[in-house]
């Protein structure tokens, strides 16, 4: 499978910044960008960011490393996504977790040596009526039980 | 002939197969030489019933639900007729559960395609901004403050207020912020109303803009929620071309026009202040209150920031609307609310009532109870912060004052409805986990006290000096609650009291763990 991500290249970053910087509180907008650019936010990346929007390079920093969402390496080729709040645990999620993570051999958290795969929590798709849910690849998926969750990691261990 | 068929395009419709079923439908249509026009919704909120499909009759739409892939070939018999089927439900205005609700907020949610302004004219949509568009300022403010609307994000605070002291701020910008961060567990009504009738929460914004002096809005919407997103771009981008957002509006002279701003992952930044550091650019650290965002919010202005709920309801409240709002409800409570059932529940969804419907209706009536068909035990209201009410408490009427009487919370509508199984320590120590992992860190009793509590309910649960330590959690659940800077962790004791108060049963050493904890 190919990687639905560029490598990262200075210029590309410098011209993906460029785009977004004179937005007011840009900051958010190009960790954004960039991680869809390139899967993750480059190292590299943070004092260009810091630069074009006159912040210190520890802010910048601060920023990328306060929300969840923004990665400092790349992920496994998929991406799924349990969701672990109330109304999904209500529903069985706890049960469902526990079978993904044994069935990957994984934690939460973690992606799968062969790089194939990345479990992560979720705190809440807004799909609780129709829980337990999870998202794989940006794709939803409800009412998880155990045969559709196995059909899930079949799918991403293919 | 061509056949008129809706299917919705809600995420939560999506997640169990309605793309899958929108497809299959125009194939096998497609096949016999059967004429179809498939019109992609909103949900009506009965995600139960979920993947519904409606057929466009004279007697108004006709639900099937809910479809599975191997019912298309004979639903398609069933569109081609109007004729009989094991999942027809008939006209869907008329199936009960959607019959008893009042809907004004959800009014055209999973009735018209939310990506056409047409559609949301026809269906009434913008008589509040027409209406708005030849009032004063004051008088939009009045008929605000008439319709008794508080806050729908969870703190209730009087909407009327809040745009008023904007409106008398001075200042060279003021900005309209939409809170769509709705990160609470058991909570969509937000991402629903995004999705199925994306151009009221516009509207409501676009009003606020006139009524108080603003020009620019943002809506903040968390990452989690991609279709919303997709949403509101592709209906704001419509209102521009329509000119509804933009300069001139409707050819007065006022300007106004918003755009999109995702989140990034953090819970806390459906905290005001949080979401207004996080626009800015910066890490969503909550701001000491006062100064209020109404008088320094946005970038240092003057700022009216609500819930996607409350701009949404005002459409309804300036199309004239205003005393008949508030002739919903009780007490201080006015108006309708948007709740949302979820969790182990047969019927799951979002039921617009007006104030004063009792929990146990809710849960029992409404919700048919759990899906596992196990006695329900615990309800949390209000999202994670919000306290777990036992059966005991089902008669308290659904009221921000009623839930406050009794240590708990309406927050943002959200009920989760848990079966006899529910460890309730366990519960309470996730509580204190969730507010350890969301903690934006920045006051001591929230971002110290989380971990502590957590650590402490382990021992708990563990069967070490039991009493001692629900004595300490008790102490620490009274410093966040008075300590903390939001109410992250101000409200993380209400899930975590209510539990220990509720179900002392759970917190005792469980039998087999004695010897362990020795």
């Amino acid at each position: 499978m190919i990687s639905p991500y560029e490598s990262w290249d200075t210029a590309r970053g410098a011209e993906i910044i460029a785009e977004h910087s004179q937005v007011e509180g840009a900051t958010l907008v190009i960790l954004h960008a960039l991680q869809d650019a390139f899967g993750y936010v480059p190292e590299a990346a943070i004092p260009m960011v810091a630069s074009a929007l006159s912040f210190s390079r520890a802010e910048v920093y601060g920023v990328f490393t306060f929300y969840h969402d923004f990665r400092e390496k790349l992920a496994g080729r998929h991406v799924l996504k349990l969701c672990r709040a109330e109304a999904c645990q209500a529903a069985g999620g706890d049960r469902l977790a526990a079978r993904a993570e044994a069935k990957l051999g994984i934690a939460l958290g973690d992606t799968t040596a062969d790089e194939r795969v990345t479990l992560e929590p979720i705190y809440c798709l807004g799909l609780c009526a129709t829980a337990p849910s999870a998202i794989l690849d940006g794709r939803v998926v409800g009412r998880l039980d155990e045969a559709r969750i196995d059909a899930l990691i079949a799918e991403v261990q293919r | 002939m061509t056949t008129r068929v809706y299917v919705s395009r809600d995420a939560g419709a999506v997640a169990v197969g309605a793309e899958d079923i929108a497809q299959a439908l125009e194939q096998v249509a497609s096949k016999r030489g059967m004429a179809i026009e498939t019109i992609r919704t909103g949900s009506r909120g009965l995600y139960w019933l979920e993947p519904m499909v409606e057929l466009a009759t004279p007697r108004g739409r006709v639900a099937f639900g809910p479809v599975a892939i191997h019912d298309v070939v004979s639903l398609v018999d069933a569109l081609a007729s109007d004729g009989p089927h094991p999942l027809r439900l008939g006209v869907a205005e008329d199936i009960p559960w959607l019959k008893r609700q009042t809907r004004l907020t959800f009014a055209r949610c999973g009735v018209i395609d939310p990506r056409s302004l047409e559609d949301y004219r026809a269906h009434g949509g913008y008589k509040g901004l027409e209406r708005a568009l030849t009032l004063t300022s004051d008088a939009i403010l009045a008929d605000v403050t008439t319709s008794g609307l508080r806050g729908r994000g969870g703190a209730g605070f009087p909407t009327g207020i809040k745009w008023k002291t904007v409106a008398q701020a001075h200042a060279d910008r003021k900005f309209i912020v939409c809170n769509a961060d709705e990160g609470d567990s058991g909570t969509f009504a937000d991402r629903m109303i995004m999705e199925g009738d994306p151009f009221a929460v516009i509207e409501g914004m676009t009003i606020a803009g006139i009524a108080v002096g603003a020009t620019t809005g943002y809506i903040y919407i968390r990452s989690e929620y991609p279709h919303a997103v997709a949403a509101m771009n592709a209906a704001i981008a419509a209102a521009r071309r329509g000119g509804t957002l933009g300069t001139r509006i409707g050819g007065f002279s006022h300007n106004f026009d918003l755009e999109v701003r995702v989140g990034a992952g953090a819970y806390v930044c459906g905290e005001e202040t949080s979401l207004l550091e996080s626009l800015e650019g910066r890490r969503g650290l909550v701001r000491a209150k006062p100064p209020l965002p109404a008088h320094r919010g946005l970038f240092g202005r003057p700022t009216v920031i609500n819930n996607v709920l409350s701009f949404a309801a005002i459409p309804f409240i300036l199309a004239g609307g205003a005393k008949a709002y508030a002739d919903f409800g009780m007490g201080r409570s006015r108006g309708t609310m948007p709740i949302q059932l979820s969790g182990n529940v047969k019927f799951g969804g979002l039921f617009e009532t007006a104030f004063g419907i009792t929990l146990g209706e809710l849960v029992d009536d409404i919700g048919g109870g759990t899906l596992t068909g196990r006695p329900v035990r615990a309800v949390q209201v209000g999202g994670p912060l919000g306290a777990y009410f036992p059966r005991a408490l089902f008669d308290t009427p659904f009221d921000y004052e009623a839930f406050a009487a009794r240590d708990g919370l309406i927050g943002h509508g959200g009920v989760v409805v848990f079966d006899d199984s529910v460890d309730m320590a366990k519960q309470a120590r996730f509580a204190m986990e969730f507010c350890a992992i969301e903690s934006c860190g920045k006051c001591t009793p929230c971002r110290i006290g989380s971990t502590r509590g957590m650590e402490t309910i382990d021992k708990i649960r563990r069967g070490e000096s039991v009493s001692k330590n629900l004595g300490l959690v008790e102490d620490l659940c009274n410093t966040m609650k008075f300590g903390s800077l939001c109410a992250l962790g101000g409200f993380t004791p209400y899930p975590v009291l209510s539990a220990l108060k509720h179900f002392r049963e759970d917190f005792g050493p469980a039998p087999g763990n004695l010897e362990a904890a020795e």
